[in-house]
């Protein structure tokens, strides 16, 4: 009895879900699927330009086929861009996120003093935006004018390290208070249990709050990672400053190139699919390894 | 623990996506759209994309003494931001009827069909420009493409001030201006006679074209590229030795360091162009009164050549609805008397028709110690030569900051950077299907 009135109902139900659904769906369509569509049809054009390219008709669009792919694969700048960023995304992911772990632990333990004013310092520098961070660093950075004397922290030696340093720095504040109020929300009695059966606030922090904390250090992991492949702002905001930053030193500096510097939007179109492509992977490469692990016990 | 999932799956899909869209995107503000529509009846609307300072107030002189022509300024950040711009609106459909266009920039726009044929309405003015920056707008056909705004013949910028300091005479070959470098170092090790800028193709192009460098030419219906012409590996060797050498400094020009330099004395010379006086009274307004300005230093003795590094013409937009009204204000603007005195007193440029040289009487204010400024600027203006420009200068420009970026940060052959410009310049003509000569 209680089935066949569930599905009654149900029954009756028709459209509506869908009439719920379409706001989302034709946001979605509007905003998500035609400008991807559209890439994925500038991915597949190319110009073809005939005589000496002046004058009307002398450039027309044709199809490409998959050769601006191919081309964005084989391209080894794209591929030595990749590396550039891995090396810089490890820097900055296990710096930042050590930091903010950290951070974060000190802040909920007991008895600390200023706390407020801490968490709000630690925070302050995320609400800088990225360009401004990043030229009041380069000024810090450049020989000539650094309070810090003539260091060369543009040289390609460094360069690598100057830019995460950027990052973690306008970084730490944002994931640390992701943690920290995901460490507010868990009961105080835990920790009280723990401290009965003689813990420490070091055996607390380690075997209670880490553990507790593991899908909120999974969600900034994975903010981070993909924020570090698009990687943009810091090398594009410093290139002026120094002879060590290319115009290709990141992916998504490759496509800004193509597409505004030289003018081909095409290999733009293709060289972005690719990014996004490996993107997903990595995300979700990244969520499958760590999936049993944090979400194991649901 | 669920919904958590959910929300992690569901941010990393999205915004794994959205960095595709924003990549791919090609919106621009359509402001000057409503122009376009307007209707016949009203006066005509026009847009104009410039960064020349304070053209606003040039245009408001013409909007009152035109009322049926009216036209507004957009004021852009220039460069190559401002022909990439140019170039997406006009891909997108919105361009504004007027743009200023940088003599290199020129080709990429006639490329991309982006501007029109001003043939006709430029025939009454063509006396007024000299051949050479003539034959920058026309590209060498017969078509019309721009009207010729301002030009810059280089010439080297020093500080007359420690020249008598260090006892260096101002440098006439540059075989001096590498030994006149070689003295200020032992002199003061502090302190550097030049800097070789990797951010400024160009000023490389500039020298390149002073040393005789034709990196574009058209040879019947195909293009002849030889960027690495044998008097541009010159010009590179030159400067890559004195920089391997040490006895030339390598940081980019217009950064806050190399301002510091122009400012305080530890940079003694700037071999640019005429525009300099602006760039200097606000990059290095404490050195005021101690630069003046020479010819450039020449490859031999006895020789008188220049080139030119910057200088830009307006164009009209190719599907400017009004391309008439629009061809009367930039001809109005680049050749009337009346808006020649404005350019030169407003927005502090040099103009490129000839009747423009007359009316620069008065030195500039950064100058006022050579009040002989604009007699020597036209004379080495009189020396300056060209080339043509082809379709692709982004390209090239792009391969020379990234090419000389590396030689100079490793100190290694400045000639293989040029090799590497040709190179990039060719494969990308080649694959968009340019007809190219041998």
């Amino acid at each position: 009895m209680r089935s066949a009135k569930k599905g009654t109902r149900a029954h009756r139900a028709g459209a509506v879900p869908y009439l719920f659904l379409a706001p989302a769906m034709a946001l979605f369509t509007l905003f998500m699927a035609l400008p991807i569509g559209y890439t994925v049809y500038l991915s597949l054009r190319r110009t073809k330009v005939s005589g000496l390219g002046l004058g009307k008709g002398a450039r027309t669009e044709v199809f490409a086929g998959l050769g601006n792919y191919t081309a964005a694969v084989s391209d080894g700048e794209l591929w030595a861009g990749w590396l550039r960023v891995l090396g810089y995304g490890a820097l900055v992911l296990v710096l930042m996120l050590g930091l903010a772990l950290v951070f974060a632990l000190m802040l909920d333990a007991a008895h600390v003093r200023l706390a407020r004013f801490t968490r709000i310092s630690i925070f302050l520098p995320y609400a800088v935006p990225g360009v401004a961070a990043t030229l009041m660093w380069g000024f810090l950075y450049l020989p000539g004018l650094s309070p810090f004397g003539e260091h060369p922290f543009l040289s390609a030696d460094l360069v690598t390290f100057s830019m995460a340093n950027v990052a973690v720095w306008g970084g730490t504040g944002f994931n640390m208070l992701v943690l920290y109020t995901n460490l507010r929300a868990v009961p105080r009695e835990y920790y009280e249990a723990a401290r009965i059966d003689g813990a420490s606030e070091l055996d607390i922090a380690l075997r209670i709050k880490i553990p507790i904390l593991v899908p909120s250090i999974i969600l900034t992991t994975v903010f981070s990672v993909i924020a570090t492949i698009q990687v943009f702002t810091e090398p594009t905001t410093l290139r002026p400053l120094t002879n060590t930053i290319s115009s290709t030193w990141s992916p998504l500096m490759k496509v800004y190139r193509d597409a505004f510097v030289t003018g081909d939007l095409y290999s733009a179109a293709a060289t972005s699919m690719v990014i996004a492509g490996i993107s997903l992977v990595l995300s979700f490469g990244f969520l499958r390894i760590v999936k049993n692990r944090a979400f194991g016990e649901s | 623990m669920r919904v958590n999932r959910l929300a992690v799956t569901a941010v990393a899909i999205l915004t794994a996506a959205l960095s595709t869209a924003c990549a791919g995107g090609t919106d621009e503000p359509s402001a000057q759209s409503a122009s376009q529509s307007a209707a016949p009846a009203g006066p005509v609307k026009l847009t104009y994309w410039t960064w020349v300072p304070n053209m606003d107030k040039i245009v408001s002189v013409w909007n009152q003494a035109h009322p049926d022509i009216q036209v507004t300024v957009s004021k852009q950040a220039g460069g190559d931001d401002a022909a990439a711009k140019f170039l997406t609106a006009a891909k997108a459909g919105n361009p504004p009827d007027l743009v200023q266009a940088e003599y290199q920039m020129l080709p990429s726009f006639v490329a991309a069909d982006a501007v029109a044929d001003l043939k006709a309405e430029t025939e009454q003015v063509k006396g007024e420009f000299g051949e050479g920056v003539w034959s920058l707008v026309t590209l060498g056909t017969d078509a019309v493409y721009a009207v010729p705004q301002d030009s810059g013949p280089m010439m080297l910028y020093y500080r007359r001030d420690l020249f008598e300091k260090y006892g260096i005479e101002v440098p006439k070959t540059w075989d001096e201006y590498a030994e006149a470098a070689r003295t200020v170092r032992k002199k003061d090790p502090k302190v550097f006679l030049g800097t070789f800028s990797s951010k400024d193709p160009g000023w490389f192009a500039g020298l390149s074209q002073q040393a005789g460098a034709q990196w574009w030419s058209i040879s019947g219906d195909a293009w002849k590229v030889a960027v690495n012409d044998e008097a541009t590996k010159k010009v590179a060797a030159y400067w890559g030795g004195l920089v391997k050498e040490g006895v030339i400094d390598d940081m980019p020009y217009f950064t806050p360091e190399w301002n510091k330099a122009l400012n305080d004395g530890t940079l003694l010379t700037w071999p640019s162009a005429v525009w300099g006086p602006g760039v200097l009274s606000s990059n290095a307004p404490k050195a005021k009164g101690k630069w003046a300005v020479a010819p450039l230093p020449q490859w031999n003795a006895g020789e008188n050549y220049s080139g030119f590094w910057g200088g830009s013409s307006t164009a009209v937009a190719a599907t400017s609805p009004n391309k008439a009204a629009a061809a009367k204000f930039a001809t109005w603007l680049n050749t009337d008397p009346q808006a020649l005195e404005l350019l030169i007193k407003e927005g502090a440029i040099y103009p490129a028709a000839a009747k423009g040289a007359a009316l620069m009487t008065e030195a500039p204010d950064y100058f006022s110690n050579q009040p002989d400024f604009w007699q020597r600027a036209a004379a080495i203006g009189a020396t300056a030569r060209g080339f043509t420009f082809g379709p692709n200068v982004n390209v090239t420009y792009n391969a020379y900051r990234d090419a000389f970026d590396k030689a100079v940060a490793a100190k290694s052959d400045f000639t293989a950077a040029v090799q590497a410009m040709q190179d990039t310049t060719i494969a990308d003509m080649r694959k968009s299907g340019f007809s190219l000569a041998q």
